[in-house]
């Protein structure tokens, strides 16, 4: 398990990777953390003529509010998305996925630009940042553009981003009144990904769950708003009935693919589990 | 292509030209014949190369040699030779915590530094932050006890010295 | 037989018994371990593998030009190259009456017979440019109908595993006792299963690795091979390879896991050494982990039928078992692929006085990874059926597990007891252990404490699992079938010019602690401490010829081997003291590192000045002295041909029924093991071996699709036991030492794996039960506890 050869770039600022990914023609792929590249690299999956690493890039790193907005650079580590006091506050789901992502030593190296760029459909970060409704900064080289996560994640290992376009940051919109969150997921082992999981955040509104959003993953093809389930929550106020509906609305809302070992019908039914409990979950926290 | 990296390792200043293919962990092994850092999936899922990097575990597997140019790496030789870690050594040790010893060094840097973060951990902590660290002789039990054992025993020695 | 040495362990052991700790855990504590993945020899090549990646298929054409010409690359083998070197082998022996097996050589020549047949072998200067190379190989293959489904194989017209095979059938055998129908007939109750065992792998850390180094000058073979059983590799290579034994050297440093996956003959290695004898520099093959899931033998693979009778009291009358396992293109060589289903149908209703008994087993061909001998073989598989039908029993005459293994266990005082599988107990403890388990556990608290909870919704469950153990293998195990795998170990011991002990001993050290068990019993027999001995192990050149480490041998065997080589030394010792100090041997000892007065203790001289005396002052010894301070002795296990041990584990769950998902609470042993030599280390082999059980009970599985492809052959996809999911094990003991021995030492290393599938799987049952649902495959997917709950 010997990577093949490849060149290696250490881009010193979001232009010098764009050129870099330019005069390669095609051949160049960004490094972020490398936990997805470099196992990738070591199946022999890929063969790239060179690696550009952006870790070392200034304007891709920090964590900071502006105008009521978390402004997270995509550079950042699993580690400080878990430990950092503004996203506990500010962005609360990044918080509570973070512990599920791997394990510690992983969460030290790979990087939250990275696990939304790759688009993996089983990771935590994508569906955490289609239920926060977060925008994604995108700099190509006809300069920087702002993608909603809605519109961000297309398929399987695809996004909205053109090759040799750049995730700059994720922007966070502000925290409102009366909001609650929840996120799980239902997996074998620790730190494996999941069997299904879920995030989701609302606004408690005179006993309905206003403003819902719920996004599942490790279901389907990509990250996935049940958005007859929030339709059912947003229109009735929350009781047991209200979660029962929700949770037979997800048979519209999710599309799993049958697999040997999972079959969709598995899928769709730990879906509904996990959703019930996440709402119970909201009920009493709310 | 080969590229040069300079980088400090167990406190000693390295410089040496690397394929930028080369892993941290081959680059530990091969070229500084730093043996202790094992290899058991190349892929991150077994816990056996971890090695602080500027002062965090991580996976030598996952990381490229040319990424870890101008960082500070140490090993479990490094920490073993400063004494860092004498007290789990010696846990493990007493406990009988390993048998084929091959995972050993990847949980003794990984239980270094959960000790450096979290000083008293409770039982399920120390097993979340085993979680990716593979054992296949012992069954973690004795694993978990010798860490328990060691951060007791560096609390009850700092309230002593208080 | 029964010994013949009349000196027992006595309170003048103080050593056997105590919990001393391993010296060897030091270095590996502080990262200097000397794994062969460790070895770089001058001017060494890497190797790396071509494979096939269908599972049956022609070789139409292998283009290696390219491969050849790609930078570092020295040398491409194909199998017109390599295979002429090497004598091919076959996995059979004489005892499996009727076996068979296709020959099996390096390469594949014409037919690749699994996804993953080593097809060409490229040496480059390093593991990555080998690597390179792998990928510019042009094989065309044309793809062929893989056998893949054990009882599709069985049909009369079904393809054939392996070229010149008559049948997919690799053996078949019944055993059984004259009443079994009768049993039947008269039977109160009959409950019965369909049970599958899925197929798992050992998963050493260190993967497979070697290093062959020809020196063709000398004509010396050296191969540093991560290995439990050198001897038995110095022999294959010297056959296989057509050289003179005494110029193989195989050496086995630290060795990263081994649990039996290690003792097998590969492809890969052989391939190592012929292409090291080939090029005359050493070569260097370690499997990575994703060849490790394709190469590495499977275990298990079982698909069982079985029924129970039992009386109206809740007596067990009679087992009928049906066992297919199934094995691959081949059976493993040297040891085949059929001890496991062997052991699998003698070992069925072991712990229990069941009189009759039928148990039929056929043994598979088919185009997947061979299987054969893993830590605990066969056993789990007997075990977990066994008493999955004991607690089936127990629900339908509703009597509580505990109480219906009390009621069919083989009482303490009926040994020696034969089974009805035809296995020849000398003396178990399963009462005791029982008895035991119950305290320990606090039984009825943790019933109370089940029945409240599902008054919650909260669904746990226990279950209890006895099992016997074969251990201290004589030579009916593999020797009468005409393998050269010894049954008898040897040790040389002696003392040092100052005083102190070295023990080159055959058995081997994979972390088990058998180095420390050495010493232990040999400072015991020479009065010093076990940090005075000093133990080598692994090594041909070094150490005397024996079997090593397999099937719980190494403290049973290899530390009577020491015992008695320990004894032998003490004689001469207590010889040459008398001479010196005028006294009758008789009445000197040795202790404390001296050689005192047998009845009173008092000092006589230290163990150094014999050492001195005889090794630079031999001069002044009595004319005809000897001064030999060295003592070899072999011994081989006679009497009972193995010496069974047993015990009983108990498993708490929780079964989340909405998910599926088992949490494992906590696990209870209470094991005998006969002599306790180092409770530390007996403890550690039984935590890891339960985990080793649990693994395969709720993770581990070889997936493979319907075109014998395995689907999850990487560690990110093959869910090994990981920390989180694993309970913490309480363990008691009983001790009933084997009269067969002095040391009266048994095996432990495959008591942990041997039931604690089986008691998960009872707890699992046990919970979800009152439900209606009932589960019999593992490993315990959620998918299939959901599938079993009707959720699904």
């Amino acid at each position: 398990m010997k990577s093949p050869a490849f060149d290696y770039i250490r881009a010193r600022s979001v232009a010098h990777a764009l050129e870099a990914y330019r005069d390669l023609d095609g051949e160049g792929v960004y490094l972020a953390g490398g936990h997805s590249v470099v196992p990738s690299l070591a199946l022999r999956l890929q063969a790239p003529a060179a690696l550009i690493d952006l870790s070392g890039i200034d304007a891709l790193t920090g964590i900071s509010l502006d105008d009521g907005w978390l402004r997270i650079g995509s550079m950042t580590r699993h580690a400080e998305i878990a430990s950092d006091p503004l996203i506990r506050d500010h962005a609360r789901l990044f918080h509570l996925a973070a512990p599920h992502v791997a394990h510690p030593a992983i969460r030290n190296r790979g990087t939250v630009g990275g696990s939304l760029s790759l688009a993996d459909p089983a990771s935590e970060f994508p569906a955490v940042a289609l239920a926060l409704r977060a925008e994604l900064e995108v700099a190509g080289r006809d300069g920087i553009r702002r993608v909603k996560a809605d519109d961000f994640f297309l398929d399987i290992y695809e996004t909205a981003m053109e090759p040799g376009e750049i995730l700059q940051a994720i922007f966070v919109p502000p925290v409102r009144t009366g909001e609650v969150c929840a996120f799980d997921e239902l997996a074998r082992r620790r730190g494996d990904y999941a069997m299904v999981g879920a995030a989701v955040q609302a606004v408690v509104e005179a006993g309905r769950l206003a403003d819902i959003s719920i996004a599942f993953f490790s279901v389907g093809n990509k990250p996935t708003r049940a958005g007859a389930a929030e339709a059912v929550l947003r229109e009735n106020a929350m009781n047991d009935t209200a979660i029962a509906a929700a949770q037979a609305a997800l048979d519209a809302d999710l599309d799993p693919s049958d697999e040997p070992q999972m079959p969709a019908s598995v899928r769709r039914h730990l879906a509904r589990v996990l959703l019930g409990r996440l709402l119970g979950h909201l009920g009493t926290t709310a | 292509m080969t590229m040069d990296i300079e980088l400090t390792v167990n406190g000693e200043q390295v410089r040496e030209s690397v394929e930028p293919r080369m892993s941290l962990a081959d680059f530990l092994r091969e070229r500084l014949q730093l043996t202790g850092t094992h290899l058991g999936c190349e892929m991150g899922a077994c816990g056996a190369c971890l090695v602080l990097l500027g002062g965090k575990p991580v996976h030598a597997c996952l990381v490229l040699a040319v990424q870890a140019s101008g960082e500070t790496v140490e090993t479990v030789e490094g920490l073993s030779e400063r004494g860092a870690i004498a007290d789990l050594q010696a846990a493990f040790h007493d406990r009988n915590a390993l048998q084929c010893g091959f995972c050993t060094t990847g949980m003794v840097v990984n239980a270094h530094a959960l000790l450096g973060e979290t000083p008293v951990p409770a039982r399920d902590e120390i097993r979340d932050a085993l979680s990716g660290n593979y054992c296949r002789c012992t069954g973690y039990e004795a694993i978990v006890d010798a860490i328990a054992e060691t951060a007791r025993k560096r609390a009850s020695d700092a309230e002593a010295s208080a | 037989m029964r010994s013949s040495d009349t000196r027992t362990i006595s309170a003048r052991d103080p050593h056997i018994g105590q919990a001393h700790r391993r010296e060897t855990a030091r270095r590996h504590l502080a990262g200097r371990g000397r794994f062969v993945t460790d070895i770089a020899l001058p001017r060494m090549l890497h190797a790396a593998f071509v494979r096939s990646p269908m599972a049956r298929g022609r070789i139409v054409e292998i283009d290696t030009s390219d491969a050849a010409q790609s930078p570092g690359v020295v040398r491409v083998f194909t199998a017109r190259d390599l295979n002429p070197l090497c004598q091919p082998w076959t996995g059979t022996l004489d005892h499996f009456a009727s076996m068979v097996s296709a020959p099996q050589n390096l390469l594949a020549e014409d037919e690749v017979l699994w996804a993953g047949h080593p097809v060409a072998m490229i040496l480059a200067r390093t593991r990555a440019e080998a690597e390179d190379a792998c990928e510019l190989v042009m094989l065309d293959i044309e793809e062929g109908e893989a056998c893949v489904d054990g009882h599709a194989a069985l049909a009369e017209d079904a393809v054939r595993a392996a070229p010149g095979l008559d049948s997919n059938l690799c053996f078949q055998t019944v055993l059984e006792t004259k009443a079994v129908d009768d049993a039947f007939a008269c039977a109160a109750h009959v409950v019965e299963g369909d049970f599958v065992f899925g197929r798992h792998t050992a998963v050493t850390l260190e993967p497979r690795a070697v290093v062959a180094d020809f020196d063709a000058a000398s004509g010396q073979l050296t191969v540093h091979h991560g290995t439990q059983t050198p001897y038995q590799f110095q022999d294959i290579y010297a056959r296989h390879f057509a050289l003179p034994e005494s110029r193989v050297r195989v050496i086995a440093p630290d060795v990263g896991g081994s649990f039996g996956m290690k003792l097998h003959l590969y492809n890969e290695e052989m391939a190592t050494v012929a292409a090291s004898l080939q090029l005359g520099r050493p070569v260097k093959f370690v499997a990575d982990r994703l060849e490790s899931f394709v190469s590495d033998i499977h275990a298990r693979d079982h698909k069982v039928s079985a029924r129970m009778a039992l009386d109206a009291e809740g007596t067990i009358l009679a087992m009928d078992v049906d066992d297919m396992t199934q094995i691959g293109a081949f059976s493993t060589y040297p040891r085949t692929s059929v001890a496991e289903g062997n052991q699998v149908v003698r070992l069925m209703g072991a712990p229990y006085k069941m009189p009759d008994y039928r148990g039929r087993l056929s043994v598979v061909f088919q185009n997947k990874v061979q299987t054969s001998q893993y830590r605990a073989v066969g056993h789990p598989i007997a075990c977990a059926v066994t008493e999955a039908l004991v607690d089936k029993a127990a629900v339908k005459l509703g009597l509580d597990p505990i109480e219906m293994r009390a009621r069919n266990l083989v009482p303490d005082d009926a040994y020696p007891f034969v089974s009805a599988t035809g296995y020849s107990f000398e003396k178990l403890s399963h009462e005791a252990c029982l008895s035991k388990l119950r305290d320990l556990m606090d039984y009825d608290a943790l019933r109370a404490e089940q029945a409240e909870l599902r008054q919650k919704g909260v669904y746990r469950g226990i279950g209890i699992a006895p099992f016997v153990e074969i251990t201290n293998p004589g030579a009916a195990f593999y020797g009468v079938g005409g393998a050269r795998i010894s049954a008898q170990d040897g040790a040389v011991v002696r003392l040092t010019p100052s005083g102190e002990v070295q023990c080159a001993i055959s058995v081997t050290e994979q972390g088990q602690g058998t180095e420390t068990v050495i010493s232990q019993i040999v400072a015991d027999q020479l009065g010093v401490s076990p940090e005075q001995v000093k133990v080598t192990t692994g090594d041909t050149d070094t150490t005397p010829s024996g079997g090593a480490t397999w099937a719980c041998r190494g403290a049973g065997i290899g530390g009577e081997t020491a015992l008695r080589a320990g004894r032998k030394l003490q004689g001469q010792i207590l010889a040459l003291a008398g001479q010196i100090l005028q006294s009758d041997p008789a009445d000197l000892a040795l202790a404390e590192g001296h050689v005192v007065d047998a009845n009173s203790g008092t000092r006589r001289m230290p163990l150094a000045e014999i050492g001195r005396i005889a090794t630079y002052r031999p001069d002044t010894l009595p004319e005809g002295a000897d001064n030999s301070l060295t003592a070899a002795q072999h011994f081989a296990p006679s009497g009972y041909p193995f010496d069974f041990t047993n015990g009983i584990q108990a498993s708490l769950v929780e079964v989340d029924v909405e998910t599926g998902i088992v949490r494992l609470l906590k696990h209870w042993v209470v094991e005998d093991c006969g002599r306790i030599i180092n409770p530390l280390l007996v403890d550690e082999q039984i935590r890891g071996g339960v985990v080793q059980g649990l693994g395969p009970a709720l993770f581990e599985e070889c997936l493979y699709d319907e075109t014998g492809q395995m689907t999850n052959a990487s560690l990110a996809d093959y869910l090994v036991p990981m920390a989180c999911e694993m309970p913490d094990i309480v363990i008691g003991h009983v001790e009933t030492p084997t009269n067969d021995t002095i040391l009266g030492a048994k095996g432990v290393g495959e008591a942990g794996t041997a039931a604690a599938g089986a008691a998960a799987l009872n707890a699992v049952n046990d919970a979800i039960g009152p439900l209606g649902a009932q589960i019999h495959q593992t490993p315990m997917t959620p998918l299939r506890v959901l599938k079993a709950l009707g959720h699904v």
